[in-house]
């Protein structure tokens, strides 16, 4: 077949050759298309990422063995406060985002975002408010003085946050950067939402949708309820701060357990923010290396929703040690636990995606397995952590550490790289370099373990977490020692990752449309898709449009 | 793989539910933005209950707190005729859409007269500020995020009153003016939950 008019003329505006540079930067500053944005997202979330990660190898370094000066206490405590600010509001959430930004769109046929100038804008209030951050290190405390970094921890709990505890802007920064981070979150999802609701192709029923954006709309329904009570609480807290309210302040008669709450209504459901699109990456990811279609697509669709809703209530079971009484804690045990059925559904169907399928063990798959595994194990030291009595041994301890660590990296980054991998060649039209990836796979792979399995087994013997040092004698010494290795076996992990991105960029082999005989619509385009996405706008009929293309002897359409 | 195919072949013909229709996009993310809203006046509720009688000095709800009526009344019948406004709008009765709108945004701003005035009297007259203890710090809170919200839809009322009387606001834009309408509905329905807590409950 030959290309269409319409499609040459739309490759036409795409092509930047030639160009001269000054317009190609003008062109990425000022664009709406929701491919390019998305790329942004993606960039600034990984140069984030490698911050973030270095911010980690600093910890862990000072932590290797006891009695270690190489970090003062202040700095550790502004280490694992940006540690943890960055890797969720400005790693997390902006690449899934992006992620989301791109594909959504491919996806369900679309030709971009339902409302691209507010895409635009959501994306460049959250750089900014990454920038934000960073930049109190400059601004910190009073007028450029250096090294004043905020220091609160990640969930700023009052009244570390009151202008008696932290004087200076540093808290500041912290307040302004979350609280623009939520904006741009509020304003991408309400956009993903739209997209998914008003743009689909002909055709496209809710019911024929894939997984991904299911679990986008999902994703996006939750940060409307769980991002914002954030963005109240940052509200009340700059009052504190600047106006003498006195929402968190005790003297006056304020309650720091409140403030506990609103954090924890936002910072429970946001783990499911995070972790609802690395399912939607297994979803797709899983069935097409195993060459069969996902199994119960319905269960899975449902099991996401409860999760969504389910969430919403457990928020309390980070405040076990805070002293809820008995029916609040039984309350929130419960409500923990039965989170777990849905997710096991979840775990159910993938195993029995891959049971009897034709496996192929490329780069992608080999994440998608450890993404499985690890998130089982998460799953059941979350289980241990939710029964309260066992919280209160174990809370504030490393053994907490390891195991969000294991649902944050385990589960999410895992299955993040293994999205890189598979859509990389959509992206540039090139593939990654297999090899480099396995490189990539197996370092990061054996460095995970060694951190969080080992991390988990000091927290039992009674380290707390967020000490800058030890003493010697604990019985601590070798396991950290491990721990440390561990981490920067992942750091060499993740710059194997950035090397092959921009090396394959370059030198990778053409890809085609279609590398990996897929199924849903972002292959039926060209590699990288043009602006404007579709020549023609599609029109789908079956869960699965181009296996029925491919197969037209035994189409979806049969079986739905 | 070197010429583009599938792009072209992808429109499969087959059976397809005709007409293929999707809701509109400007209400759909109106509702979002409504959602993400509520959630942030929920939190700000929340608070506000939750320290009721809680502050440790004076003045309290009962001393200082007068029952809003007459700005009630005001912003609660504005929802009606902003409501007319996109009615006749859909009708092409372009007199009518800028006459409802008018009468819309002079009731909204009469609301915030009213609010001004209970501000001013509280400040100067009682000696209430956000400082002064939590009944304060929650009520300016909560009512000032409220009146933000009517500042914000009062902007963009008026605007579209401007343009309305230039003769610039046509039938094709009733779907607009409605999406515009849901959110001064929303406004208006988060200051009945405002007022129940903070004249009712509060008091
Ligand atoms: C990949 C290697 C990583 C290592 C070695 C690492 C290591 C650490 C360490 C040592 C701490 C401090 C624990 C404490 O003293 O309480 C920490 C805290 C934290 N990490 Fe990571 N981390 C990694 C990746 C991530 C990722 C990918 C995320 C999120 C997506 C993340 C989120 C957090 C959070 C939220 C905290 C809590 C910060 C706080 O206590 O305020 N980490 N991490
Ligand atoms: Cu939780």
């Amino acid at each position: 077949m030959t290309t269409t008019p319409v499609l040459e003329a739309v490759d036409e505006t795409l092509e930047t050759q030639g160009k001269p540079p000054l317009n190609v930067i003008y062109e990425w500053l000022t664009t709406v298309d929701h491919k390019k944005i998305g790329l942004m997202y993606i960039c600034y979330a990984l140069l984030f990422l490698v911050i973030g990660g270095f911010e980690a190898v600093l910890m862990r370094i000072q932590l290797a063995i006891p009695n270690n000066h190489f970090v003062s206490p202040q700095v550790f405590n502004q280490l694992f406060t940006m540690h943890g600010t960055t890797m969720v509001f400005f790693m997390g959430m902006p690449i899934l985002f992006g992620m989301g930004n791109y594909l959504v769109p491919l996806m369900i046929g679309a030709r971009d975002m339902a409302f691209p100038r507010l895409n635009a804008f959501s994306f460049w209030v959250s750089a900014f408010a990454g920038f934000l951050l960073y930049f109190s290190y400059i601004g910190g405390s009073g007028l450029y003085a250096a090294g004043s970094a905020p220091d609160v921890g990640w969930f700023a709990y009052a009244p570390l946050t009151s202008k008696v505890f932290s004087p200076g802007h540093s808290t500041d920064y912290w307040t302004l950067a979350v609280f623009l981070s939520g904006i741009g979150s509020i304003g991408t999802a309400l956009n993903i939402v739209t997209t998914i609701l008003c743009m689909r192709c002909k055709g496209m029923k809710m019911s024929r949708m894939p997984l991904l954006p299911w679990l986008y709309l999902v994703m996006s329904g939750l940060v409307f309820v769980a991002v914002s009570p954030l963005t109240a609480a940052q509200i009340m807290l700059t009052f504190d701060r600047y106006l003498g309210a006195h929402f968190f302040d005790t003297q006056a008669g304020g309650s720091a357990i409140l403030w506990m709450h609103f954090f924890w209504i936002f910072g429970h459901p946001e783990v499911y923010v995070l972790v609802l699109p690395a399912f939607a990456f297994a979803n797709e990811i899983i069935p097409v290396f195993s060459r069969k279609a996902m199994f119960g697509y319905p269960a899975m669709v449902a099991a996401s929703v409860a999760i969504g809703f389910i969430s919403l209530s457990v928020w309390a079971h980070h405040m076990f040690t805070a002293g809820l009484g008995p029916a609040g804690n039984t309350f929130f045990v419960f409500a923990t636990m039965v989170i777990s059925v849905p997710t096991g559904i979840k775990i159910f169907n993938w195993l029995a995606t891959i049971w009897g399928g034709k496996i192929i063990f490329a780069v992608p798959m080999m994440f998608m397995v450890g993404f499985l595994f690890q998130f089982l194990i998460a799953g059941l030291t979350g289980i241990m952590l939710a029964a309260a009595p066992f919280n209160w041994q174990l809370s504030a301890s490393y053994f907490v550490v390891a195991h969000f660590h294991y649902v944050l990296v385990g589960a999410i980054v895992f299955s993040l790289f293994g999205a890189f991998y598979y859509w990389y060649p959509k992206v540039t039209g090139k593939m990654m370099d297999e090899t480099l990836g396995k490189w990539h796979f197996w370092l990061f792979l054996i460095g995970f373990h060694l951190t969080f399995d080992f991390m988990h087994i000091p927290g039992i013997l009674g380290m707390p977490r967020r000490i800058y040092t030890y003493e010697d004698g604990r019985g601590w010494n070798t396991l950290n020692f491990i721990v440390g290795i561990g981490a920067i076996f992942q750091a060499v992990g993740t710059l194997i990752l950035v090397y092959n991105m921009i090396r394959s960029y370059y030198k990778g082999k053409e890809a085609g449309h279609d590398p990996w005989d897929a199924w849903t619509l972002e292959w039926s385009v060209p590699s990288p898709p043009p602006s404007y996405n579709f020549a023609i706008e599609p029109t789908v009929n079956s869960r699965r449009p181009l296996w029925d293309l491919k197969h037209p002897e035994d189409p979806d359409t049969d079986y739905e | 793989m070197t010429t583009i195919t599938t792009a072209s072949r992808i429109p499969i013909d087959g059976p397809i539910e005709t007409p293929w229709k999707l809701p509109y996009r400007g209400n759909v993310g109106m509702a979002c933005l409504i959602i993400a809203e509520s959630a942030i006046f929920i939190i700000f509720v929340v608070a506000y209950i939750y320290y009721i009688g809680k502050s440790l000095s004076g003045p309290t709800p009962a001393q200082v707190l007068e029952l809003p009526i007459l700005g009630t009344i005001c912003l609660l019948s504005s929802s009606i005729f902003v409501h007319l406004a996109v009615s006749s709008l859909r009708k092409e009765n372009y007199r009518g859409t800028t006459l409802h709108l008018g009468i819309t945004v002079l009731l909204g701003t009469i609301f915030l007269a009213t609010t001004a005035k209970e501000w001013y009297h509280l400040i100067h007259d009682e000696g209430l500020t956000i400082k002064t203890n939590l009944f304060g710090t929650t009520y300016y809170s909560l009512v000032g995020l409220h009146a933000t919200h009517v500042v914000v839809g009062l902007i963009m009322l008026s605007l579209t009153l401007v343009l309305s009387l230039a003769g610039r606001v046509k039938e094709e834009h009733s779907e607009k003016l409605e999406v515009l309408s849901l959110y001064w509905h929303f406004v208006d329905a988060v200051w009945i939950v405002v007022f129940l807590v903070v004249y009712v409950l509060g008091r």
